[in-house]
C-alpha cells in the first residue's frame, strides 16, 4: 500500500484537460519526480495533491485515507514554491518558525525546531537575515528549511532549482538528495529537466498533454522508452522509424525510410507490417573512419555534416546517402583534440543489434 | 526643490511671521514698523494658551481625524482587496468608480448629504421609525457630529482606497499560498501576512486622509451643528470674519506642526515595527 495514492486523477479548466486520468501510488521515504515539458499538467497535478485545485474526477489517498475536502492548510504535505514564497516582512527565523506558530507549537520548543531545521539545510547563523539579504541559494533553503520543520508526511517541490545558475543547481541536487536520505521524508519533485530527474529520482513518471506516459526508475526510463515521446524528452536520441519487414529469432527488421534496413534485438511480438521505431542513443553508436575490422550488424558509411564540440565530448551529425542524419557521440579522452573528424570527412557508423531499444507503435 | 521653495517655505515664513505680529485695528495686521521698533509679541501664542477652547476644539479635530481615518481604514480596506483581486477587466472599472465623485465639485457633493441626511429624507425617516419602535426620541441626523463624521468619510474614502489598492496589487499571490499550505488559516494569512505587507499603504492612506480631515471646514460648516465646529473653521472664522490674522497664524502653525508631528510619530513608529517584526511577535509570544 502506497503511502501517496492518486487514482485517476483528472483536473480540467474550461476545455483544457490538464491532468487526464493519472494515476500514481507513491511509496513512503521515495524521491518521486512528475517529469515533463512545460504544459504537461504536473505543476497541476502537484497542486492537486497540495489541495490548490480540486480534481475534476478521481481521488487523492494519504495514508489510505482520502483528502478530498481538505483544504492545503489541513494536509499534512508542504510545498516548496519555485519563487520560494519566503515572507517578506519576517526574519529566516520567523519563517521557518511560521508553521510551527500555525500548528500551535509550544513557544519553548519553537526556536530549538528552527535552529534544528536551519541546520539541516546548513543555514546556521542567517537565522536573524531577511530574505532580501539571502541569495538564491539560500533562500532556496529556507523555503526547504521552512517546510520541513513540521516534519511533513510528503514534501511537495515545484521547480525548486528551476531560478539557480547551472553549478549552484548541480550543489543543490545533491544537497537535496542528501537530505532527502537524512529526513526520510517523502519527497514529489516537479521539473521539466530531465537530468535533473534522473539524477534525483528513485522513480520519475514521465508527463505528456496530461497522461503518464511512463513511470519507472531512471536508469529503465533512459535505457528503455516506452513511447517515442519518452525517448525523445529524455537526454538526446536517434529515432527510427518504419514498418516491420521481417522478424526472426527475437531480431526485428525495420525499413527506414531514408535509411534502410535497421535490425534491432526485441522481445515485441509486433506483426510484419506494422509500424515500429527504434530509439538509439548517441553514446551508442560507434563512429570511425571505416577502417575494416569487426562489422557490427548495421552500419553505414556518411559523412560528417555537423559537429558540435562540448568539451568532454564532441557530438557528430552524420547525413547518410539516402537523406537520414544520425547524431553519434565521442569522448574526447585525448586532451587537446577537440575533434576526431571534421565536417565533409566520410565516416563510418555501426552499432550492435541489442544497441537500440524497439517501441512499438 | 524651487517649488518647495515657492509654494512652502516661503508662505510659512510669512504665516509665521504674522503670528509674532499685532492685529490690526480694523482686521489685517498692524504695521510691522511702529515708531522706529519692531512690533512682535507673543500676544496671540498666550492667547492660545490662556483660553481653553481652542485647545478643546482642537483636540476634537484630532479626535474627528482619527475617527475618519480609522472608518476610511475599516471600509477601504475590503474594497482596496477586491479591486486588487478581480480580474484585470473589472479592475480598471472599479477603479474608475473609486474615483468618479471627483468629477463633480466638493461643495456640491457635501450638498447632496444634505439632502441624503435631511429631516424628510427616506433616511432619517427610517432611522427615527426604527427608533420610535423603541421609544426613543426622534433624532435629527443632520447638523450634527453624525452627519460631519460621515462625510468626512465619504469624501476621505478614495484617499485611502488607492494607496492600499497600489499596494495591496502588488502583493504576490504565492506568499498568501505559502502562508495556507504552512497551516495558516485564512484569517491568519491576512493578519500574518497580508495585514503587515500592506502597511506602507495603510500609513500612506492614513496620511492623505488623516491631514486634509484635520484642518477641514467646508464640511462643519454646512453639515455640522454650532457645537460641530474643528479647528479649520476656527481659523477661517480669525482670517476671514475676526480679522485676527495673528491669532489666525498660530492656530495653523499649531495645526501644521501637529500634523507634522503625528505624520512623523507613525513613520517613526511604522520603522521601528517593520525593523523587527519577528522580535515584536517573540516578545508577545
Amino acid at each position: 500500500m502506497a503511502l501517496l495514492e492518486i487514482q485517476n486523477v483528472t483536473r480540467r479548466f474550461g476545455e483544457f484537460t490538464a491532468v487526464d486520468d493519472v494515476s500514481i501510488g507513491i511509496q513512503a521515504g521515495e524521491f518521486f519526480t512528475l517529469l515533463g515539458p512545460s504544459g504537461c499538467g504536473k505543476t497541476t497535478l502537484l497542486r492537486t495533491i497540495a489541495g490548490f485545485e480540486t480534481p475534476d474526477s478521481g481521488r487523492i489517498l494519504l495514508s489510505g485515507e482520502d483528502l478530498a475536502g481538505r483544504p492545503p492548510e489541513r494536509r499534512p504535505m508542504r510545498m516548496v514554491f519555485q519563487s520560494y514564497a519566503l515572507f517578506p516582512h519576517m526574519t529566516v527565523e520567523g519563517n521557518v518558525a511560521f508553521p510551527l506558530q500555525m500548528a500551535k507549537t509550544p513557544a519553548g520548543e519553537i526556536s530549538a525546531k528552527v535552529a534544528a531545521a536551519l541546520e539541516d539545510v546548513r543555514l546556521q547563523g542567517f537565522g536573524k537575515r531577511y530574505p532580501h539579504e539571502l541569495s538564491g541559494g539560500q533562500k532556496q533553503r529556507v523555503a526547504i528549511g521552512r517546510a520541513l520543520v513540521t516534519h511533513p508526511a510528503v514534501l511537495l517541490l515545484d521547480e525548486p532549482l528551476a531560478a539557480l545558475d547551472a553549478k549552484l543547481r548541480e550543489e543543490m541536487q545533491i544537497e537535496l538528495i542528501n537530505l532527502q536520505k537524512e529526513v526520510g521524508i517523502t519527497f514529489v519533485y516537479v521539473t521539466h529537466d530531465q537530468t535533473e530527474a534522473l539524477a534525483l529520482s528513485h522513480r520519475i513518471a514521465v508527463m505528456n498533454n496530461g497522461r503518464v506516459e511512463q513511470l519507472d526508475e531512471p536508469s529503465k526510463i533512459y535505457g528503455f522508452p516506452r513511447t517515442r515521446f519518452v525517448a525523445d524528452f529524455i537526454g538526446h536520441c536517434n529515432l527510427f522509424s518504419g514498418p516491420v519487414k521481417a522478424r526472426e529469432n527475437g531480431v526485428v527488421t525495420l525499413e527506414v525510410p531514408a535509411l534502410g534496413p535497421v535490425r534491432i534485438e526485441t522481445d515485441s511480438a509486433l506483426p510484419i507490417g506494422s509500424a515500429g521505431t527504434i530509439a538509439l542513443r548517441p553514446e551508442k553508436i560507434r563512429i570511425d573512419s571505416g577502417a575494416p575490422g569487426q562489422t557490427p550488424d548495421n552500419h553505414w558509411r556518411g559523412t560528417v555534416q555537423e559537429l558540435l564540440y562540448m568539451g568532454d565530448v564532441t557530438v557528430y551529425k552524420v547525413g547518410m546517402p539516402g537523406g537520414a542524419q544520425i547524431e553519434a557521440l565521442l569522448a574526447n579522452s585525448q586532451s587537446g583534440r577537440a575533434r576526431f573528424f571534421e565536417v565533409g570527412d566520410p565516416v563510418e557508423v555501426s552499432w550492435a543489434v541489442g544497441a537500440g531499444h524497439f517501441i512499438a507503435e | 526643490m524651487l517649488y518647495l521653495v515657492v509654494f512652502f517655505a516661503i508662505p510659512s515664513l510669512i504665516m509665521v511671521l504674522a503670528s509674532f505680529r499685532t492685529p490690526g485695528e480694523f482686521g489685517g495686521l498692524a504695521p510691522l514698523y511702529e515708531e522706529g521698533r519692531l512690533d512682535l509679541n507673543l500676544d496671540s501664542y498666550a492667547r492660545f494658551f490662556e483660553e481653553t477652547i481652542y485647545a478643546r476644539i482642537f483636540v476634537k479635530s484630532v479626535v474627528y481625524a482619527l475617527v475618519t481615518t480609522f472608518c476610511c481604514l475599516l471600509l477601504a480596506y475590503p474594497l482596496a482587496a477586491l479591486i486588487a483581486r478581480s480580474s484585470k477587466r473589472y479592475r480598471d472599472l472599479l477603479l474608475l468608480l473609486v474615483i468618479l465623485p471627483f468629477w463633480s465639485n466638493f461643495l456640491i457633493r457635501i450638498y447632496a448629504w444634505m439632502i441624503i441626511l435631511g429631516p424628510n429624507a427616506a433616511l432619517a425617516r427610517a432611522v427615527n421609525g426604527v427608533l420610535a419602535w423603541f421609544g426613543h426620541e426622534p433624532v435629527p441626523l443632520l447638523f450634527s457630529a453624525f452627519a460631519v463624521l460621515v462625510c468626512l468619510v465619504y469624501v476621505s474614502l478614495p484617499f485611502m482606497v488607492l494607496p492600499l489598492y497600489a499596494n495591496l496589487e502588488k502583493h504576490d499571490p504565492a506568499l498568501l499560498e505559502a502562508a495556507q499550505d504552512l497551516g495558516a488559516s485564512a484569517w491568519q494569512r491576512f493578519w500574518r501576512i497580508t495585514f503587515p505587507l500592506s502597511l506602507p499603504g495603510v500609513y500612506a492612506g492614513g496620511a492623505l486622509v488623516f491631514i486634509p480631515a484635520l484642518g477641514i471646514f467646508a464640511i462643519p460648516d454646512i453639515l455640522g451643528g454650532p457645537e460641530d465646529s474643528l479647528i479649520g473653521n476656527v481659523i477661517k472664522q480669525q482670517f476671514l470674519e475676526t480679522r485676527d490674522w495673528p491669532f489666525g497664524s498660530v492656530l495653523s502653525i499649531v495645526l501644521t506642526v501637529a500634523a507634522l508631528a503625528i505624520a512623523g510619530l507613525a513613520a517613526w513608529v511604522a520603522r521601528g515595527n517593520l525593523a523587527t517584526p519577528s522580535s515584536a511577535r517573540q516578545a508577545r509570544a
